[in-house]
């Protein structure tokens, strides 16, 4: 019986071979592959592919879908597999669990790897990898979990033929990509103090930059890794630690600060140039009160922070939300960009934050060039300090009586990653305009803790919108309306093409034209919910998409 | 917090009963407690020790830390999200603190015996169960203050100026603060311009007045009529008076496609009120009981 399986399982061995990615290979503009989660180093989200383009994209279509299950079952339904006789998928199972948690469903949230002719893709506690021109599964790496916030992931790192994935319980797990088999998993944070991991680790040179997040009061930090062994390089926090720590000033004690949040949610990016690794820091704590956090900025939380990839040392840093109150974290994909700003050639670095404002720096030094709100009706701010960060207005608190916010503590936009275009040199993102009423339910004067201390009731929006915004002015230059409450989905894709692919927050895949905003081709798939890939194989290009436990690949034929 | 709704998250995580040992009954597993964490089981402690823990809690800990353990009146830190009490398995980490191991950063070394450091820890641990999701305070929602801080005459003005267009204090409005007793859930609706969920969307409602109604003329000039079903870029669907649905695709401007939200109105008053208008109104609709 063992001969006849390990007959079977060869077939998938031998399809999920290949060279792997080479780490020089990612430094290299965006073109057939996409071997890490911004596609680049950029986050730009931008390919250089135009066989599908503006003028055939009517011809777009579906290539085949897959169904995924996550857990200890192993039954890929759709095309991938099932009365398709293919040979029978791998399934590897590792963690520390017990194995008596049950995940239940999961959601494809993670940006799908392309490498080699195969995806590699995750849900929490499970890795996947598939053949690219048909969806049929080659191998699913089940993690047994002890538990954390099942919330998402954002899917896998690649260095050579290994594979790396953060788990909710906060393991860094490496896998071989050719086989699905474990090479070695090592804690990354503690999960009796509440972390829990989701983002995509990001490989540069010989680092695993693997970020991590919590909900209660505990200090967020960066971590890098050999991608050989696991071990750690460095680690990097984002508030004050010790007496003497940049930044404790803003802060009413170090004890506050040591509890003062700035998780690294989602992934950075990454300058080869100045070797600057570029990250959105998460929310203070506690999110919602002053009390123990004191009136000050709350350093390095709500920021853009650039660390050296080799030291972790920050170079430079700009807040985006100082002193934030609503928990609007500032862990949003940040974009590179070379280009003209003011009549001089720059290297910038461009961020539209979850507070509904958009902001340019230049990237080598962090000087602020230019701060825009996107939000239409964000309201929580008054004027701009000296520096070009918003000012915090204490009336729109969570107060006793309530206070009316615009966006909610979901903000203008999560962590959908935004997309530019140097062909069009628009910026692509969501704009939320939700109201909520900020009640403000713990008046200790000790202030809450975590995400506690307020309720929070929705009550309208004004309008959801697609925007494209023209980075030199900070203006929208076009923006489409979603219909109904659930907009966005999740995030951008644009290309040489002169297309936009994003979800219409209607159950629809939709192809835009990048100039102009118009809708050119559009799939009523279901609710998307991750950000589109495309790459190109045998001479076709694909565009791949996810809608819950689905993913789907069309192509032009 | 990086997620829109986390809500339903903690619903993924559900608790199996064991499969092991088929054919014999499973042995009952050991009194566990939920924390804050998804899937963590902190072992609940033995009733007698928590007692005894609580009690020298309160004579050598609570004057520093606080009887809810958030911190208290002579600067002692909160415990509830102190890393070192949230790692504490069995006192290994929690103990030594007490004997002393931080008095370098003011934490002095109280006296008591090993076995009440050991039923402190317990204790502490017990109470760190009890923390919410998110990192919510086990305090939160015991009493939550009262709302009601604005001026109802000014209230009553607004109203006549700014609502009294759709809405009457003797006709619609009239009772309403006996239909909706509780004073922040009638500011809430007043405000959504109804009853609405958590976190966005409006409330499903029958309530012809909250009807969404879509028209679709054909360019051929036959009009439909009806309930709006879901509409997008591409396509937009209504409900007949019989219950039919008609779908219809859409190409721009063509079929000319109205909307008619009774709702907006209310979503278009959103980004004009002040706190204060918010407050005063409310302050007034109380009295309409």
């Amino acid at each position: 019986m063992r001969s006849i399986r390990t007959l079977l399982f060869l077939p998938a061995l031998l399809l999920g071979q290949g060279k792997g990615i080479a780490p020089s290979e990612l430094t290299k503009p965006l073109k057939d592959s996409w071997p890490t989660y911004n596609g680049d180093y950029t986050g730009r989200r931008f390919s250089a592919l135009k066989q599908v383009n503006s003028v055939n994209v009517k011809s777009l279509s579906l290539a085949w879908m897959s169904r995924l299950t996550p857990g200890m079952g192993n039954t890929q339904q759709g095309f991938g597999r099932r009365g398709f006789a293919g040979p029978q998928s791998r399934i590897i199972v590792g963690g520390e669990g017990s194995g008596e948690l049950n995940v239940g469903g999961g959601t494809i949230k993670a940006s799908v790897l392309q490498v080699d002719g195969t995806l590699y893709f995750t849900m929490p506690d499970n890795a996947w990898a598939v053949d690219a021109r048909d969806g049929r599964e080659l191998w699913h790496y089940f993690w047994k979990t002890k538990g954390g916030t099942h919330i998402g992931n954002r899917g896998l790192g690649m260095w050579n033929n290994y594979l790396y994935m953060e788990t909710p319980d906060n393991y860094l797990v490496s896998l071989d990509a050719r086989t699905g088999k474990e090479r070695w998993h090592k804690t990354i944070a503690e999960l009796d103090q509440g972390y829990f991991s989701t983002p995509a680790p990001i490989i540069i040179g010989n680092h695993v930059i693997a970020g991590t997040g919590n909900d209660i009061d505990a200090p967020g930090f960066l971590q890098s890794f050999d991608p050989e062994t696991g071990e750690l390089q460095w680690k990097t926090y984002m508030v004050p630690m010790k007496k003497g720590d940049p930044g404790l000033e803003t802060w009413a004690s170090l004890d506050a600060a040591r509890h003062g949040g700035g998780q690294t949610w989602i992934p950075g990016a990454y300058d080869p140039e100045t070797k600057l690794y570029m990250i959105g820091t998460g929310n203070p704590t506690p999110a919602y009160t002053t009390g123990t956090r004191g009136e000050g900025d709350n350093l390095f939380t709500c920021a853009l922070v650039a660390l050296n990839v080799d030291t972790g040392k920050m170079a430079w840093y700009y807040q985006t939300s100082p002193h934030d109150m609503h928990d609007y974290d500032s862990a949003q994909t940040p974009v590179l960009v070379d280009g003209m700003f003011n009549g001089r050639q720059r290297k910038m670095v461009l961020t539209a934050a979850r507070n509904g404002y958009f902001f340019v720096l230049d990237r080598v030094t962090g000087e602020h060039l230019l701060t825009s709100r996107y939000g239409t009706h964000t309201n929580w701010a008054n004027g701009l300090n000296k520096s070009g960060g918003p000012k915090f207005d204490p009336a729109k608190n969570a107060t006793v009586p309530g206070a009316l916010v615009s966006p909610d503590s979901g903000g203008t936009v999560n962590w959908q990653p935004p997309a530019y275009n140097p062909d069009t040199g628009l910026f692509y993102v969501l704009e939320f305009n939700e109201f909520a009423m900020f009640y403000l339910t713990d008046v200790d004067p000790r202030g809450s803790m975590g995400l506690g201390g307020k309720e929070e009731v929705g009550v309208g929006s004004s309008g959801n919108y697609l925007v494209a915004i023209d980075y030199k002015t900070g203006k929208v230059v076009w923006r489409r309306q979603y219909y109904g409450t659930d907009g966005g989905g999740g995030g951008m894709l644009t290309t040489a093409g002169n297309l936009l692919f994003a979800s219409d927050g209607a159950g629809n895949f939709v192809a835009y034209d990048a100039k102009t905003g118009k809708p050119l081709w559009h799939a009523r798939i279901g609710r998307i919910t991750n950000a589109p890939q495309t790459y190109m194989l045998d001479g076709h290009q694909y565009v791949t998409v996810a809608t819950g436990d689905m993913l789907w690949a069309f192509v032009m034929n | 917090m990086q997620v829109r709704k986390l809500y339903w998250a903690t619903a993924f995580l559900t608790l199996l009963p064991s499969l092991q040992g088929q054919g014999t009954p499973p042995t009952p597993p050991a009194r566990r407690m939920g924390g804050f964490i998804p899937g963590q089981q902190r072992v609940a402690g033995d009733p007698a020790q928590l007692e005894r823990g609580k009690s020298v809690y309160g004579i050598g800990c609570r004057s520093c830390h606080g009887a809810d353990l958030r911190g208290g009146d002579m600067g002692g830190p909160n415990l509830l999200r102190s890393q070192l009490c949230l790692s504490d398995k069995d006192g290994e980490l929690i103990i030594p603190v007490i004997e002393g191991s931080r008095q370098s950063t003011g934490m002095p070394a109280i006296k008591m015996s090993s076995e009440d450091a050991k039923a402190v820890a317990a204790y502490v641990r017990s109470v760190l169960g009890t923390i919410g999701g998110q990192g919510m305070p086990p305090s939160v929602g015991k009493a939550a203050p009262s709302i009601l801080v604005g001026n109802a005459s000014e209230g009553q003005a607004y109203f006549a100026a700014k609502c009294s267009g759709c809405h009457s204090g003797t006709g619609d409005m009239q009772g309403i603060a006996s239909r909706i007793a509780d004073p922040k859930a009638l500011q809430n609706a007043w405000v959504a311009g109804g009853a609405r969920q958590r976190f966005g969307g409006p409330a499903q409602s029958n309530s012809r007045r909250r009807t969404v109604t879509v028209a679709v003329t054909l360019p051929s000039g036959a009009k439909e009529d009806g309930r709006l079903v879901r509409i997008d870029d591409f396509t937009v669907t209504l409900a007949r008076e019989d219950g039919t649905t008609a779908t219809f695709r859409r190409d721009g401007d063509i079929p000319k496609v109205e909307v008619r939200d009774p709702l907006k109105a209310h979503r278009d008053l959103l980004p004009g009120y002040t706190d204060k208008n918010i407050h005063d109104v409310t302050a007034y609709l109380v009295t309409l009981k």
